[in-house]
């Protein structure tokens, strides 16, 4: 294919100016890089677990899900009677904590007769050399069949053993054999029965596979099943545990995809300052064209053709680059970048062609929206005019930009306070694009307010003051890309502080204790029974005990998991990091911020919980903050939950000392008492610390990746003032010729560079403040459902700023230099 | 008065050349020398020495019995601060200053009030006949009208020596002879030296004295 004949004209111009085309085309493909990093690396996760559920689930066509303390099981015999069923079988899910080593088992206890006919891909398969019968060993109770993933993971092969905590005490369990179907998940199977004795799930069952008969639609045998099941156990279709994922990992790649679009939009800025600078530069070469026949549009969309070639080289290398940096971030840190969603999946990185055209696209639209003022610009030049030499493109500043720039400003307003659309903040990001809008059309005006209130008194000052005053668009052309940059890394840092000021706050509340004793978290592998419970609180040096219950329930119309915390709370709730207004109430629970949006409840509204097969009404006393589980917790108290349900058991516990002792010496004094590996005890300084530490690595590098955004921004200062210098040579000789000196110069245009990058850094640190405002209280709060207290981390934001009005100032001078060298002076003698 | 003795200027190098070869001249204060010559013959090159922007190989160049060829960097260039104009043949009128600003220029150099820069500057601009136009910007202004500012801003700070170098060559041949009538009839009036290089015969008649560089020298124009 021939390209047409002005591409050499035109295109040509972008290889002329490279080191300026290479800046924009560096700064898209990092944005497109990041973005699509983050959504291959993701995806690949999500896919991944989305796969593992899938299979877990196998062909069942539909889930019975009850709590993590399981139902009776004799809704089992219910269901497989069922004339609707094919085919059901029993699952008993549980979480072990190893005691020989680290990590967790996932177990899922099977009736294997039953497996076959619903889920095959559960079937375990003995090992070869297996004690005894081999066709036998997957009904021994001290089995385990792990799968290949689960088998590296803990470092195990068949014939060995693994130690794990169990109901009141531990279990030595064998591997037996493996788990040849579920090869990517970390999952184990045992028999069923062996895990209802072993781990306190006697009777119960947490799951039930069903298979219909051929030609009963899912609909349908809802609707007839449906009527069976206690209150707290729910019908489901084996896909949305999968999609429940999916919205808890979406909410971490909302930070990372700000970043994206922080370097995604530096880039289109600095397409703008190249393309207005060289449209400026270019307009006698532009008046020439239209003077011998070329139209307004085909000008117009030359110039827009540039863009798009910027655009497209930087959206391909980009696409490259995501491609290297999720298999670089894959091999260092996993699926989640580290934040732990993914546990016990083992993903591989995967083509993802629609993601790629998207962001090659977000890319060009890029390089195509940064050329669309400069190439507006240049189509309405008056070729009369610009022949003649000496107008200046887009230099003037239009009244309409300040009403257009409070227009954005107002939408946004608005925007920040609607709804997600399908649980994305979609009109929080639109909020955020209104404000850098707004920003970008304020920015000729607050430079110009600016540069009017600069102390004067100094020719080199006066004439930058007159300059940036007269020609705001200059500054808008230069500084657009600082700006940009600045208001989102500002924005970023408020979010970042503000988070992890409220974390750090809200470890305080939830670890008044001085030990901490864990038999397990939120699942029903290891408890502690009244006696233990009685053993614990008897340990000299304890001075009270708080036990803590754990369930995972079913709540709400689409039968979410949540997590429910049975704990001792005062009437008023306040050991809890409530949020707004708490009332004393006759049936309390206290629900977490995620549980109240997703029921859509609030505090004095009635709830009906399912306990123990039951609904039984409370009242919600308050909302609390809870930075732990995403998909809802609850909290009641505990005497009330033991009378409830009769479960006397307890899964953790908060231990208060004597004031002569120490955490270390009880610690000491529970392990010599109950053995080492029979609790996990922990102070809470150390959970502190350690949540803090992940909290700070998952945050460390988007640090790094808003440095990069920044100095991009930076060169584009330095670029566009080497632009604007070499087309200044002319009015720096003159100025040498009237007895400027060169030192004189030299800070007329670090005045000028320095102001522009202030107008950038001050307009964009006022943008970034609105932006974080948006991030806290519109975006996160609709993709984590947890509200944080606005923090601006003033120190750092000031040293930032100065820092990059400094730099700019040194980039700007270093660029111009070489046009105020000694041969500026002979500047003006070409026409002599 | 100016005095020019002996100058010698040579160009190193590749096609380099003697091009100013023991060239003298000597100016009253209060009157005007044009200096004709072909392209290349070295006019530009005399002025660049006599503005202390390139430094001469060989002579002496004097004003007002000062020897600016013995200065240093610095002090040459406070020296243009304070004794020189010019006006160019693209009027290097700054676009982003009003007219006022743009006449005030040279005065902000020299430091002191606002007001009394201010107020200079605008009647320079009633004499070169742009009363009124103080606030406008040099967009709206024609060729001509430019040069009048340049004219203005070469003379607000009361300069000894003025030099021009093709004042009118952007300008059409009835506009340049106003303007070459203003220049001559503002430099007479502050009593300076005006020094006019143009390769127009015409534009120089409006000169007290024509002059010919050829061969490295001036000679009186037949
Ligand atoms: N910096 C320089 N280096 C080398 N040659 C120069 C330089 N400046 C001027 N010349 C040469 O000196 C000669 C006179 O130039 P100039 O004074 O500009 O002539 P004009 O009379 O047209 O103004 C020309 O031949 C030019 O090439
Ligand atoms: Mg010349």
């Amino acid at each position: 294919m021939a390209l047409p004949p002005l591409t050499p004209v035109f295109v040509g111009s972008l290889w002329r100016r490279r080191t300026a085309s290479a800046l924009s085309v560096l700064a898209i493909a990092l944005g497109v890089a990041l973005g699509l990093a983050v959504q291959i690396i993701n995806g690949a996760a999500l896919d991944e677990f989305d796969r593992g559920m899938r299979v877990v689930a196998g062909e069942a066509d539909l889930q019975v899900l009850g709590p993590g303390s399981g139902f009776d099981d004799s809704l089992f015999e219910t269901l497989a009677l069922h004339p609707l069923v094919a085919a059901a079988s029993p699952v008993v899910e549980i979480t072990a904590r190893r005691i020989d080593g680290a990590g967790e088992l996932r177990i899922l206890g099977i009736d294997i007769l039953r497996v076959v006919a619903v889920n095959p891909k559960l079937i375990p398969v003995p090992a070869d050399g297996a004690d005894g019968d081999a066709r036998f060993a997957a009904f021994r109770q001290d089995a385990l069949f792990p799968s290949p993933a689960l088998q590296q993971a803990l470092g195990v092969v068949p014939g060995e053993h693994v130690l794990v905590a169990a109901g009141q005490g531990r279990a030595r369990l064998e591997v037996a054999g493996g788990l040849p179907g579920m090869a990517g998940e970390r999952v184990a199977v045992m028999d069923i029965h062996a895990v209802q004795t072993g781990f306190g799930m006697a009777a119960r069952l947490t799951r039930v596979d069903l298979r219909l008969r051929d030609g009963v639609g899912s609909d349908a045998a809802r609707e007839a099943l449906v009527s069976l099941l206690p209150p707290g156990v729910r019908l489901g279709a084996p896909d949305e545990s999968a999609a429940r994922a999916a919205s808890l990992s979406r909410a971490y790649r909302v930070n990372l995809t700000m970043l994206a679009v922080i370097a995604l939009v530096t880039g289109g800025f600095l397409v703008f300052s190249t393309q207005a600078l060289s449209v400026a530069r270019r307009q006698t070469e532009f008046a020439f064209l239209r003077a011998i026949g070329l139209d307004r549009a085909t000008l117009m969309r030359w110039i827009l053709a540039e863009g798009l070639v910027l655009g497209a080289v930087g959206g391909a290398l980009g696409c490259a680059l995501g491609y290297g940096f999720a298999a670089l971030v894959f091999s260092l840190l996993g699926g989640d970048l580290g934040a732990g969603y993914f546990d016990g999946t083992e993903p591989s990185i995967y083509i993802a062609p629609v993601a790629s055209l998207a962001f090659v696209s977000l890319g060009v639209a890029a390089g195509l929206l940064g050329s669309w003022a400069p190439a507006r610009a240049a189509a309405r030049i008056a070729p009369a005019l610009a022949l003649k030499g000496a107008t200046l493109v887009g230099a003037a500043h239009h009244p309409g930009h300040a009403v257009a720039a409070l227009v954005c400003f107002a939408a946004a307003g608005l925007a920040a306070a609607l709804p997600p659309v399908d649980g994305i903040p979609v009109a929080g990001y639109a909020a955020i694009a209104l404000i850098l809008a707004g920003g970008v059309l304020a920015l000729g005006g607050l430079s110009a307010w600016l540069a009017a209130r600069m102390p004067a008194r100094h020719v080199a000052t006066r004439l930058a003051s007159a300059r940036l005053q007269a020609m705001p668009g200059h500054v808008v052309v230069a500084a657009a890309g600082v700006m940009a940059s600045a208001a989102l890394a500002v924005a970023m840092a408020i979010m970042v502080a503000s988070f992890r000021d409220s974390v750090d706050q809200w470890l305080d509340r939830v670890l008044p204790a001085a030990l901490y004793l864990r038999a397990a978290e939120s699942d029903q592998a290891a408890y502690l029974d009244p006696a233990t419970q009685r053993r614990i609180a008897a340990i000299e040096g304890v001075s009270a005990v708080d036990f803590l219950r754990y369930d995972t329930i079913r709540l709400g119309a689409d039968g979410g998991a949540v997590t429910l915390i049975a704990r001792p709370v005062s009437d008023d709730g306040r050991e809890l990091p409530l949020v707004g207004a708490a009332r004393p109430v006759a049936q309390p629970v206290w629900i977490s911020e995620a549980l109240a949006d997703r029921l859509g409840v609030g505090t004095g509204d009635a709830l009906e919980i399912p306990l123990a097969g039951a609904l039984h009404a409370f009242t919600v006393a308050g909302v609390w903050r809870d930075y732990a589980r995403q998909t809802g917790a609850l909290v009641l108290p505990l005497a009330r939950y033991r009378q409830l349900t009769g479960d006397a058991r307890a899964n953790n516990a908060a231990l208060h000392l004597a004031l002569e002792t120490d955490a270390a010496t009880v610690a000491g004094r529970i392990r010599a008492h109950f053995g080492a590996e029979r609790f996990e005890l922990s102070a809470p300084d150390e959970i502190r610390r350690i949540s803090l530490r992940i909290f700070d690595r998952t945050f460390a590098v988007t640090y790094l990746l808003e440095a990069a955004a920044v100095a991009i921004g930076l060169a584009g200062i330095a670029a566009s003032f080497a632009a604007m210098a070499a087309a200044r040579r002319k009015e720096f000789g003159m100025l040498r010729h009237l007895g400027l000196s060169r030192r004189q110069v030299g800070a007329m245009i670090a005045a000028e560079g320095g102001l522009t990058a202030a107008a950038g850094a001050v307009g964009g640190s006022g943008l970034g403040f609105a932006i974080a405002l948006v991030l806290v209280e519109v975006v996160n709060r609709q993709s984590f459902h947890w509200s944080m207290d606005y923090r601006i981390p003033l120190l750092p934001i000031g040293v930032f700023l100065t820092a990059l009005t400094v730099l700019a100032a040194v980039a700007a001078v270093l660029a111009g230099r070489h046009a105020m060298g000694g041969s500026a002076v002979r500047a003006v003698s070409e026409d002599w | 008065m100016l005095e020019i003795e002996n100058l010698t200027r040579r160009f190193a190098g590749p096609g380099g050349r003697t091009v100013l070869d023991g060239l003298s001249l000597a100016v009253e204060a209060g009157s005007i020398v044009a200096i004709v010559g072909e392209s290349g013959a070295g006019k530009s090159t005399l002025l660049n020495l006599i503005a202390a922007l390139d430094v001469p190989d060989g002579g002496r160049i004097a004003l007002d019995g000062v020897a600016v060829s013995a200065l240093d960097e610095a002090a040459r260039t406070a020296w243009r601060r304070d004794h020189l104009g010019f006006i160019f043949q693209a009027f290097h009128v700054l676009p982003h200053l009003s007219l006022r600003q743009n006449v005030a220029l040279p005065l902000w150099l020299q430091g002191g009030d606002d007001a009394t820069h201010a107020a200079a500057a605008d009647r320079m601009l009633a004499r070169v006949g742009l009363a009124g136009r103080e606030d406008s910007r040099p967009a709206e202004l024609s060729g001509g009208e430019l040069q009048r500012v340049a004219i203005a801003r070469a003379l607000v700070h009361r300069p000894r020596l003025v030099l021009a170098d093709e004042p009118t060559g952007n300008l059409d041949p009835s506009r340049a002879g106003q303007i070459l009538a203003l220049l001559r009839a503002q430099v007479v009036e502050a009593g300076a030296i005006g020094l006019l290089v143009t390769h127009s015969l015409e534009a120089a008649r409006t000169a007290d004295r024509i002059l010919r560089l050829a061969d490295g020298r001036l000679a009186a124009a037949p």
